[in-house]
């Protein structure tokens, strides 16, 4: 096929229950109003969304798989940072 | 199943060699039950394996609009229409999930419609079969939707992240399509007598195939211990098989139909339905391209691409154009 390639979309939908919108998968379309028709048809055929973002998937820029340890590790030494670390006298009750 | 080609042996095997560290950590994570994704470290037989078979579920969602779209302008009442719509919508709607996590695996959708219609990327046998009265319909949702459930549910834990999430989404809206065929068969089956032996006729023609789409029998199935170690498979062809029988056996007693099996019978020790020997030499054929209506699904997939190509082409023009418009009258404005 000598087509051109259709451009990538990321497609983030929320749903009614108040939750932040969260990444479905993706379309191909050629511009952004078509994404979000696509993104419409193919991801909310039952009423599982009241709101979409669609995004050039070459406009995201994410963090390297091989650098988790380096990236992520230096938080899962600092037990400090939970509440549990903390002692609490038992007769002051819940805190 | 959807993939039942995957059995079929593939040339040159690569060895992950000089990767030992790195397949362990993969194997790894795989055993406890983490989610592979995307950009992860993966040996290249797994990745192989994957693409193809997530891009022959895909394809097989595709071309299964066919047998069915045959009767939208026909269904016998627009309660059936509206509902024949939906469903061949969702179907489209799973193959483009499916195209969609095959392509985080890093192939183009470009390629992947590419394998499809030059021949080289297999689909489901069962859509190679015709539908012949609207009796069709009604078996195509309890039958090939209920064989394709028993088969998605355990790939909604399969370890790839994006394939998972798909099955996930693809599960949620099946049991409609199965639940509104076997509504189709109960109303044909309590209705005139001709209507009775459609329901009976439409059995006949889909009670073998739909066994097919299991794939080919434990003992002749290759690549079966790769899937199963990766944990994109978790259950063999003949368990599911076996599964969806006992499932379904029932199911069409309850119609007052008879399966065309005469060896068909229930096992009291096992507990199990037995039934008969799947004529192979007919799998075989259908998977090869020699079924009843190969010829005539993949003509009418090309001339769909070709007819749409003018309409991509002109969507794609217009696009730039726009940007090209926008972007002069932002510096005509500074
Ligand atoms: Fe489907
Ligand atoms: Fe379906």
């Amino acid at each position: 096929m000598s087509e051109t390639p259709m451009p990538l979309w990321e497609v983030f939908i929320r749903n009614r229950s108040g939750l932040p919108h969260k990444h479905c998968g993706s379309v191909h379309a050629p511009d952004a109003t078509m994404a979000l028709q696509a993104a419409r048809d193919v991801y909310t055929r039952r009423g599982e969304s009241v709101s979409i973002w669609v995004t050039p998937s070459s406009a995201i820029v994410a963090s390297d798989p091989s650098d988790k340890e380096e990236m992520f590790e230096p938080t899962g030494s600092k037990i400090y940072r939970h509440p549990t670390f903390y002692k609490v006298p038992d007769d002051v009750g819940h805190m | 199943m959807y993939t039942q080609a995957l059995n079929v042996p593939e040339s040159g095997t690569a060895v992950d060699a000089g990767d030992a560290d790195k397949a362990a950590r993969f194997q790894a994570i795989v055993d406890r039950e983490d989610k592979v994704e995307p950009n992860d470290w993966m040996p290249e037989s797994y990745r192989r394996t994957l693409v193809r078979q997530i891009s022959q579920h895909a394809h097989s969602e595709i071309i299964g609009m066919q047998p069915e779209g045959n009767w939208i302008t026909r269904a016998p009442s627009l309660k059936r229409k509206a509902a024949l719509l939906a469903k061949v919508q969702d179907e489209a709607g799973h193959g483009l999930y499916l195209y969609a996590a095959a392509e985080t695996l890093g192939v183009s959708r470009e390629e992947l419609y590419e394998q499809l219609l030059s021949g080289k990327a297999k689909y489901s046998s069962i859509f190679n079969y015709p539908t012949l009265t609207w009796a069709d319909i009604g078996a195509i949702g309890w039958l090939v939707d209920g064989a394709a459930i028993m088969n998605q549910i355990p790939l909604c834990r399969c370890s790839y992240g994006p394939y998972a999430r798909a099955m996930i989404r693809i599960c949620k809206e099946e049991s409609f399509h199965q639940r509104q065929g076997y509504e189709i068969m109960a109303t044909l089956c309590g209705g005139s007598v001709k209507q009775r032996e459609m329901a009976q006729d439409a059995l006949n023609r889909w009670w073998w195939p739909s066994l097919m789409m299991f794939g080919p029998s434990d003992k002749d199935s290759l690549h079966s211990s790769d899937t199963m170690r990766w944990k994109i498979k978790r259950f063999s062809n003949d368990d599911l098989r076996q599964r969806f029988v006992d499932a379904t056996v029932p199911q069409g007693r309850h119609l007052g139909l008879t399966f065309p099996d005469p060896e068909l019978r229930f096992d009291e020790q096992a507990g199990h339905w037995q039934f008969g020997e799947i004529d192979w030499a007919e799998f075989k054929r259908v998977l090869s391209g020699d079924g009843p209506c190969n010829r005539q699904r993949m003509q009418v997939r090309r001339e769909l691409e070709a007819d749409g190509a003018w309409v991509r082409e002109a969507a794609l023009v217009y696009a730039r154009k726009q940007t090209e418009r926008n972007s002069a009258a932002k510096i005509a404005a500074e």
